[in-house]
Order: structure tokens, then C-alpha cells, then sequence
């Protein structure tokens, strides 16, 4: 049974001798890091894009609100009643009552019309209920289902869900997030083939090293192992350089950005990568490059027979 | 102990190198296989060293059924076995000391042991002042020294080589057999493959003849 420090120092040894296959061949073992890098880059600056977009636009893809005007005349007491009773629906997140007095005092604070609405004999606005559901009914089919509920009750007049701008906004989103999601599996194995492929290249250059250790009695576990190392070196540094790209990407987005905002009076600021997503994306990295070896080095390891 | 029962070899491209083959070796002998070139004495240490599998027949070496291990279970096997070749099958890029310390690497031999047993197997061959040095910096002598001291240094317990001698000098030719009956002398089954004669006569061990894949009278 091997003890834990021969195996941490067994792995150590693995590890300095990887490292120092990278380190005498520089030039290769930069442009291996660099495919990987752009790999890793392409899908996270999708991810940034994504995030930013949405940060752009609020919360606008998902502020579906649905409104139910109630007849002229119809007491407050019975509008509390309906407002409950929407209330007690599924999937219903708030529901607020707008009275038609707190309407038309709200009005007349932020319209410039608080004398001509004086002159008025009684109030023409309707008590309103304003409905927030659950993101399960922000389709169109249960948002029709609400506005069959809602008009059902016989003192609402109108029911209004304009949110057909909204889900647009929010299908591109999905559209945008399948996109990363895809480009993400298709770029990950972009780096799965370039590291396998490399382990490959580094095996065949190392056959004659390997069948010796074979023939003294290496197992393809021990063999692999500094082969691992290798892919995982390459991933972890792809990931570090793909960060590194991203920043840079922004470093050049953000005056253009920002004097785009400026024409448009926003505030808005360019958001990189949250540390969790620098992590995730460095381990991602550092994965699909012991992943890659593991795939380039197991079989052809396996196959190599010692031939004295 | 080293059986083969019937043993039978054919290589892919149709050749026969074993046919029906039986012979045994007793636990702590020295044997040498004689025959030319092409008879089959590599088929037999190869067999040994499950370098390749029978074709037909059972071997058996220290009680176990070769042809009953798993592919995983070869590499232990073989840490059992020292195995020394005509060409050495040295790292040629690393030191004598790595390439003797090979075996108990591969096997996760701890540090200690590992110094003290490459030093002892180097001062065996009489080379423990040319750790350090690489094998391409060494006579093909030393080179066989060399590929000995790895062979030794995992204290197996069945010593196989093919031709260890076909390189060397008559003088170093002898240092290489008394180095291998000395390994005898405390307990190692050795088995040498080779087509001198006159080593064999002038070491006196059990031969076995081998002609065109079969044990020859």
C-alpha cells in the first residue's frame, strides 16, 4: 500500500516534470494555450454580452403586468372584494388596488392638467387592479387564461396585458442564452480535440520512454499521469488567458460604449465577468484540459506494447 | 517455478516459433536456452515476461497461470520479474541513477528505499561512481551493467535475459554471467537466453536446447 507523502510526492514529480515539458518547449506550449484561450473567450463573451444586455434593459424582458379597469361605479368595498379574490388565483404574485380616488390624485401630481381636472363634476377614472404573476404565467397562453378569469367578474370593464413587446424582448434573450449555451459545448470540444490532439502528438514523440516504463512494470495509470498534468496546465492557463482576452475586449468596449450611453442619457456601465465567473471559467478550463488528455492519452497509452 | 505445458506460438504473420513446448524451471535454478537464431528462446522469455500471450498452452511462472492475469494485473506481474535485453532498452536521456531507479518508481517504492536499493544494485555492477552519468557516456558494457542493475534492483524473484552477451566482449561477456549466478546464489531463478555455447560450457548450468520451436534432445 503506498503511503500518502510517496503518493502527494509521486504527483509532485508528475506535476514539475509536465511543467517542465511546457517550459522547454515554449512556442508550442503558447499556442496550444492560446487556442484554448480564444476557445474559452468566444462563448464567455457571449455570456458577457448576454449579461450586459439584459442589465442594459432592466427588467424589462420579465415586467409582464396585467391591468383590469373595473366599471365606473363600482365601490370600493367590491373592488377589495375582487382584489382578494385574484389574489386566492395560482401564479399570482401581487395584486395592487389602485382606487379611482388614488388615481386620479396620482394623476393630477404628475400631469400638468391638476386645473382642468378641478373643473370636473365627479371622477372619471375607474378603480384599477394591477396584476403581477409568477414567471410560470407570463406566456401567452396563461396570461390569456388570467384575462378570461379576470373578465369574468362582472363589474371588470377592460383587461389590459400588453406584454407582447416584453416577450419578445425576453425570447431573444433565451435565443441569445441558447447560443452561448451552444457555443459553449461546441467550443469546449474545439478544446477537448486541441488537447487530446496534443497529448497524442507528445505520446508518439515519447513511445520508446513509454514502452521502458512498460516493460519494468508501469501501469497505464502512472504513465498517464504526467500527461494529465500536461492537458490540465494547458487548460488552466487557457482559462487565465481567456480572462485576460475578455478584459481586454472590454478595456476597448468601454468608451465606445459609453459615449453611446451618454447619447442616450443612460447610465449605464459595462460589467465583466463576477468573480464566481472568472472561477468558472478558469475550472472549466483547467477541466476540459485533463478531460482532453485523459481522451488523447488513455487508448493510445493502452496500446503501446513493449517490444524488446 | 517456470511451466510451460505444451506450449504453442504463432505470430501474426503465420510463423510458428513455439510448437508444443513443455519444459520446467525450478525455483532458485540457472538456465540457460540455447539453440540459433530464430529457434524460439526470445518466444520463451517473452512468454515469461507476458511480452506476448501463448497461443495455445499453459504458462505457468511462480504458480501462476499466465494467461489468467488481466491486462491490469501485467504491470505487477512483471515488477516481479527482472528482465535484461541485448540492447540495454535504456532511457538514454536520463542518468544511469534513473533509469536503475525505474522499476521502484513504477512501483511507488518509497524514497528512502529507493536511494538505498539503486545504490546497492549500482555497487552490485560495480558502477556506483557513474550515477550521475548517461548511458550514451558509457561503454556498451557498462550499458548491460546498467540494464542489469535495473533487472536486480526490484529484488524480483525470476531473472530472465536474452542474449545479455551478444555485445560484449569474451572478458565482459563472463562478468555478466558470474553478476547473474551470484543473483542465483541467493535465491533468483535466472533464465539466459543465448547461442554461446561456450558460456554454457564453461558455467556448467542445466541447458535446454531449443530447435525450431521444440525442446531438442
Amino acid at each position: 500500500m503506498i503511503s500518502p507523502a510517496t503518493w502527494t510526492t509521486r504527483h509532485l514529480q508528475a506535476l514539475v516534470a509536465a511543467l517542465g515539458r511546457l517550459l522547454r518547449r515554449p512556442l508550442g506550449a503558447l499556442l496550444t494555450t492560446l487556442v484554448i484561450a480564444v476557445a474559452l473567450a468566444l462563448p464567455a463573451g457571449l455570456w458577457l454580452l448576454v449579461q450586459n444586455a439584459r442589465s442594459a434593459t432592466g427588467d424589462l424582458a420579465t415586467a409582464v403586468q396585467v391591468s383590469a379597469f373595473l366599471k365606473v361605479g363600482t365601490s370600493v368595498e367590491r373592488a377589495q372584494v375582487i382584489a382578494t379574490a385574484v389574489r386566492g388565483q395560482p401564479d399570482i404574485a401581487t395584486v395592487t388596488l389602485i382606487t379611482a380616488e388614488q388615481g386620479l390624485k396620482e394623476f393630477r401630481e404628475r400631469s400638468s392638467f391638476g386645473k382642468a381636472l378641478e373643473a370636473l363634476e365627479s371622477n372619471p377614472l375607474p378603480h384599477t387592479l394591477v396584476i403581477q404573476p409568477t414567471t410560470v404565467q407570463r406566456d401567452a397562453a396563461a396570461l390569456e387564461r388570467l384575462r378570461g378569469t379576470l373578465a369574468g367578474f362582472p363589474e371588470v370593464e377592460i383587461v389590459q396585458a400588453d406584454a407582447e413587446w416584453a416577450q419578445r424582448l425576453a425570447a431573444l434573450f433565451a435565443v441569445l442564452r441558447t447560443l452561448f449555451l451552444a457555443s459553449a459545448v461546441l467550443f469546449g470540444l474545439g478544446v477537448l480535440a486541441v488537447i487530446g490532439n496534443t497529448t497524442r502528438i507528445e505520446i508518439a514523440a515519447r513511445l520508446p520512454e513509454i514502452a521502458v516504463t512498460k516493460l519494468v512494470g508501469g501501469s497505464d495509470a502512472f504513465i498517464r499521469r504526467p500527461f494529465l498534468y500536461s492537458g490540465l496546465f494547458h487548460g488552466l492557463l487557457g482559462g487565465l488567458l481567456a480572462l485576460g482576452l475578455l478584459a481586454a475586449l472590454l478595456a476597448s468596449l468601454e468608451a465606445p460604449v459609453a459615449r453611446l450611453v451618454s447619447l442616450y442619457g443612460g447610465q449605464f456601465r459595462l460589467a465583466g465577468l463576477a468573480g464566481e465567473e472568472m472561477l468558472a471559467l478558469v475550472l472549466a478550463g483547467a477541466l476540459l484540459g485533463l478531460v482532453g488528455a485523459w481522451v488523447g492519452a488513455a487508448r493510445q497509452i493502452a496500446r503501446v506494447t513493449p517490444q524488446p | 517455478m517456470i511451466r510451460f505445458d505444451r506450449v504453442s506460438k504463432r505470430y501474426p504473420n503465420g510463423r510458428d516459433a513455439l510448437r508444443e513446448i513443455s519444459l520446467q524451471v525450478e525455483p532458485g535454478e540457472f538456465v540457460f536456452l540455447t539453440g540459433r537464431s530464430g529457434a524460439g528462446k526470445s518466444s520463451i522469455l517473452k512468454l515469461i515476461g507476458l511480452l506476448e500471450r501463448p497461443t495455445r498452452g499453459t504458462v505457468t511462472v511462480n504458480g501462476q497461470d499466465t494467461a489468467s492475469l488481466p491486462a491490469r494485473a501485467i504491470p505487477a506481474y512483471r515488477r516481479r520479474l527482472g528482465m535484461v535485453f541485448q540492447d540495454h532498452q535504456l532511457l538514454m536521456d536520463r542518468p544511469v541513477y534513473d533509469n536503475v531507479a525505474l522499476p521502484l518508481v513504477v512501483a511507488d517504492a518509497p524514497f528512502r528505499d529507493i536511494d538505498k536499493r539503486v545504490r546497492a544494485a549500482l555497487d552490485q555492477v560495480g558502477l556506483l561512481e557513474q550515477v550521475r552519468a548517461l548511458p550514451s557516456e558509457l561503454s556498451v558494457g557498462e550499458q548491460q551493467r546498467v540494464g542489469i542493475a535495473r533487472a536486480v534492483v526490484g529484488k524480483p524473484v525470476v531473472l530472465i535475459a536474452d542474449e545479455p552477451t551478444g555485445n560484449l566482449d569474451r572478458g565482459l561477456a563472463l562478468d555478466v554471467m558470474r553478476l547473474f549466478r551470484r543473483f542465483q546464489e541467493v535465491g533468483v531463478t535466472v533464465v539466459v537466453a543465448t547461442h554461446d555455447l561456450s558460456l554454457v560450457e564453461e558455467f556448467g548450468q542445466r541447458s535446454i536446447h531449443i530447435d525450431d520451436g521444440k525442446v531438442s534432445a
